[in-house]
């Protein structure tokens, strides 16, 4: 099967900041991301479990988007700007996708 | 002095108390004992509804009196007031830098729901009164705070600027998403409710928000028991011995003040005892959420240990017991 090839950003962001990245991701062309639940994890801040969370203000999420490769970098700097100054990782890998028109 | 302690010693046996005090040793011994995310959410849901159409259907029979829109501007003022109080003895007291200061005295305005639930369960429990719109008085002191605590914060540094894109910091999106929280929508929603439909509405639906109510909560403080026993366990060795007795001191501090203010008002005993519980108390819910976005520079570990696993066990277990009896001496009641 052919596959092309394509840029699968991950950015693990702290929870309350969800709506704010998703909605600057669609502003800047992302054609889709996925939001998954955090379960814990170990950092600079500590660490941190989602059990036992009062809220969701201590929780982390996942946002997942995968891009055509030019579309990357506009996506990455209007993320950014929402990034800059909370907790969170930002992690950009090759990917391979099956139906190219999709991203 | 004696009413104290014996109505501390009542509550300390209580099943509420013994099973938060379940959770939290369990949490401290790491046990796996837990509560599903899910659960929790759907016991606070049907805690918030209870009293929150409770406390309407109590102003249906009894009627609105200006007593309640003074009671309502004087929460709001309180609540704007003590993260002023609280900043100024954090910075005196510990060596906090101003906007984790700024950070936890917006926590210390504002207030805890839980703290209130289990207050109208001891005024239930010892038979007090208490003001149907003292839940109305709640929802209106959870937000000042927080636009205070930013303003304290942005003389600190530029944290709180708004970014061009207007993504961060004191937007309109922070102040919807504070003034929206589903706690407070839940809560006035339901008062709204029960102020409608009143004594009629309430005997309809009591079978299930009435019985239940104490077993729900007895439950439900089980999980906030863990939570606040993991809090400790993670969050302990980032709190100074000062800020530990802030913790301790600053609930008295603002229930000393509600105190005045319930009195000032004319309230009844259960209704000053329950500004006290609300001035004395500290949010867990809206304002970390807040703060997150708002003052990321602000360290989680410090106000979220603070006024979780310091000062909301310490109101649960002495503060309400204390604060009931301060009222009831007061007003002869």
């Amino acid at each position: 099967m052919e596959t092309h090839a394509a840029k699968r950003i991950e950015i693990i962001i702290e929870a309350p900041m969800q709506t704010r990245l998703t909605r600057v991701l669609e502003e800047a062309g992302a054609p889709g991301y996925t939001v998954l639940p955090v379960f814990g994890g170990f950092g600079r801040s500590g660490s941190w479990s989602r059990e036992g969370q009062v809220s969701r203000a201590a929780g982390m999420v996942a946002v997942i988007c995968i891009v055509a490769p030019e579309k990357a970098e506009p996506l990455l700097e209007a993320a950014y700007r929402v990034l800059e100054r909370q907790i969170g990782i930002v992690s950009i890998t090759d990917c391979e996708v099956v139906r190219k028109e999709r991203f | 002095m004696s009413d104290v302690f014996a109505l501390a010693g009542q509550n300390l046996a209580s099943p509420i108390i013994l099973s938060f005090v379940l959770g939290f040793g369990a949490a401290l011994a790491r046990s796996d004992l837990s509560v599903p995310e899910a659960v929790a959410k759907a016991l606070s849901l049907y805690l918030l509804f209870a009293i929150g159409f409770k406390g309407g259907a109590g102003v249906a029979e009894h009627g609105v009196h200006s007593v309640l829109v003074m009671s309502m501007l004087a929460g709001a003022i309180l609540s704007a007031g003590i993260p002023l109080i609280a900043f100024t003895l954090l910075r005196a007291i510990s060596r906090l830098d101003r906007v984790n200061a700024a950070a936890v005295a917006a926590h210390y305005g504002s207030i805890s729901i839980v703290t209130f639930v289990a207050a109208t369960s001891v005024l239930a429990t010892k038979g007090i009164q208490a003001e149907g719109f003292m839940v109305a008085v709640a929802a209106v002191m959870e937000t000042p705070a927080i636009f205070v605590g930013l303003l304290l914060a942005a003389h600190a540094s530029a944290t709180v600027q708004t970014t061009a894109g207007g993504r961060n910091g004191l937007d309109k999106d922070l102040i919807r998403e504070v003034a929206l929280n589903g706690s407070i929508v839940i809560l006035v929603g339901s008062f709204v409710i029960g102020w409608i439909t009143g004594p009629a509405g309430l005997a309809e639906i009591d079978p299930f928000i009435g019985a239940p109510f104490k077993g729900v909560l007895t439950l439900f403080l089980l999980d906030m028991g863990l939570v606040a026993g993991r809090g400790m366990r993670q969050g302990m060795r980032h709190l100074s011995p000062s800020v530990v007795i802030f913790g301790l001191v600053m609930p008295l501090i603002g229930a000393a003040l509600g105190t005045a203010t319930g009195m000032a008002l004319g309230l009844s005993a259960g209704g000053v005892a329950l500004f006290a519980t609300l001035s004395g108390s500290a949010s867990y819910i809206a304002v970390p959420a807040a703060m997150r976005v708002a003052l990321p520079a602000a360290e989680p570990s410090i106000y979220l240990t603070l006024s979780l696993a310091i000062t909301f066990p310490f109101n649960l277990i002495l503060g309400i017991p204390i604060y009931v009896a301060v009222a009831t001496a007061l007003t002869g009641g």
